[in-house]
């Protein structure tokens, strides 16, 4: 990237960039390639989680601004724009305002690491999974936070929720995490992709564990049926309910953000990221970031099918699943999958 | 057996995939709602609407000012002041509804005698501010001359039940 500046630069308007400065010109542009069109598909995301929610409830959905209600987002997101921040008194002012940020940022740095076609990475770093794991997990923090500096009993239970929530599924997450990187045998995301070639690992002994990466994945994002912090009925909006206008919009955004990439990380670790389905020349033809947005795409579609489909967990029945049955089970396949892979001699080395 | 039967069932999370699968077809079936403001539901002509003061087709106003309405107000929303007209009858010189007292029970066209005030079949009037819902009698008589075709229709179509 910092090369082709350089020789764009150069051709474009006759200017030299110093070495370093064209590095920092490649990221920014690099960040800036990923982050723009993210946001978009924030916008489109959440459009689509709403219509998908509204068919499946026989109603049509957002269909009055812009074609088919495609502009719908935008319209909700300006109206949030020109609304009131309000602070409450007895809030902590700058960790109530830097909650959001914190959560709007955590979910766009993830994305630096993954990697969109064979190279097309931001920063191909060899520990791309910990580093996503490690960010993921800090996304508690914007949400305990915002509980906590709140100041108000709803916001403060629906942080204490979340907190465990996600603390509990990490936990399997984790274990998901070790036996997928014990086959591909790295732990570069791009390595695991291409350790798929051939055959996904969703059709591979690690489907069950694909079924708890995705489980998980809901609990990890607050989707239903593990929406407790939020609970509408209960905690009114849990960690969100003292927050309004911008500060609200950066949850909402940082919140789709992470769900979109939950479902890129399901789609690298077990759909086989860019690689299509079949390891077959023709298929080749299409490029690697359809396939990937491709897959994105179905995974979104059944984020908010199970939405439509299941209704809210019991706290107890949440926490059950977590420590009860995901983690014996994951913890179980990690001791299975290296037994598979040491008699079979499948070891990737 | 019956364990047997009930592991294979957790575990392969069959409830979760019928579930699914019928949420998936539901999909697909025609939509339960209306697109609202283009299309709209059917009004029974009871429906109990925006009011409205009628008028005889020559133009004369029917209240007499009998205050029968305003007597029955069960939420007090209507005021009225009457005084002789030039031509020697009884006629209002005020009348006010308060639209956002208005419970909307229709007492008040079971009241009247002439048929001069009515709930219409306009529910659409929201306004921006409170005070655009005190209608005055001029207001209530520019809906009347608005909604006239369709209130009598309503009337006439309801007559036999009466």
């Amino acid at each position: 990237m910092a090369d082709l500046l350089v020789e764009f630069f150069q051709w474009g308007f006759g200017v030299t960039l110093v070495p370093w400065l064209a590095t920092l010109l490649g990221i920014v542009v690099g960040v800036l390639v990923i982050a723009l069109p993210l946001l978009l598909a924030v916008a489109m995301s959440v459009y689509m989680d709403r219509k998908v929610w509204a068919g499946m409830q026989m109603r049509r959905g957002p269909n009055v601004v812009g074609p088919w209600g495609l502009m719908q987002s935008f319209a909700d997101g300006l109206k949030l724009f020109l609304k009131e921040t309000i602070i409450p008194a007895s809030a902590n002012k700058f960790i109530f305002l830097l909650a959001p940020a914190l959560t709007f940022l955590l979910a766009l740095v993830a994305w630096a690491v993954v990697p969109f076609d064979a190279g097309v990475v931001l920063s191909d770093i060899n520990v791309g999974i910990l580093y996503l794991f490690a960010i993921s997990s800090l996304g508690v923090y914007g949400i305990i936070l915002s509980g906590w500096a709140s100041n108000s009993r709803y916001a403060f239970l629906g942080a204490l929720r979340s907190a465990a929530q996600m603390v509990s599924y990490e936990v399997s997450i984790g274990f998901v995490l070790v036996t997928v990187l014990m086959t591909a045998g790295s732990l570069n995301l791009s390595d695991i992709v291409m350790a798929q070639k051939g055959q996904w690992f969703l059709f591979s002994p690690l489907l069950p564990m694909a079924v708890v990466f995705f489980i998980s994945a809901l609990a990890e994002t607050n989707r239903p049926p593990f929406d407790l912090p939020e609970a509408e009925a209960e905690i009114v909006a849990g960690y969100q309910v003292e927050y309004s206008s911008m500060a609200f919009a950066l949850f909402f955004l940082g919140e789709y953000a992470n769900i979109i990439l939950m479902c890129a990380m399901v789609s690298i670790l077990f759909l086989g990221g860019w690689l299509p389905p079949l390891d077959w020349a023709p298929l080749y033809i299409i490029p690697g970031w359809i396939w990937f947005f491709g897959k994105i795409f179905v995974m979104f579609f059944l984020f908010a099918w199970v939405k439509a489909t299941v209704p809210r967990y019991r706290y107890d029945q949440l926490m059950r699943l977590g420590w009860k049955v995901f983690l014996p089970l994951s913890l179980f396949w990690v001791v299975l999958t290296g037994a598979l892979l040491l008699f079979t001699g499948k070891i990737p080395v | 057996m019956s364990l047997l039967k009930h592991a294979a069932r957790t575990f392969l999370l069959s409830d979760f995939v019928k579930a699914m699968w019928l949420t998936f077809r539901y999909m697909f079936r025609p939509k339960a709602t209306i697109n609202y403001p283009y299309e709209k539901g059917p009004l029974s002509p009871r429906f109990r609407g925006e009011h409205a003061l009628r008028r005889y087709p020559d133009g004369e106003e029917r209240c007499i000012a009998c205050k029968l309405c305003e007597a029955i107000c069960p939420a007090q929303a209507i005021t009225i002041e009457a005084a002789e007209a030039k031509d020697g009858t009884r006629r209002t010189t005020r009348y006010d509804i308060d639209m956002t007292k208005c419970i909307y029970c229709g007492y008040c066209q079971e009241a009247c005698p002439v048929e001069a005030i009515v709930e219409g079949p306009n529910f659409e009037f929201a306004t921006e501010t409170r005070e655009e819902l005190f209608y005055n009698k001029e207001r209530l008589l520019k809906n009347g001359d608005m909604w006239e075709q369709e209130i009598a229709t309503n009337l006439k179509l309801d007559a036999p039940y009466r």
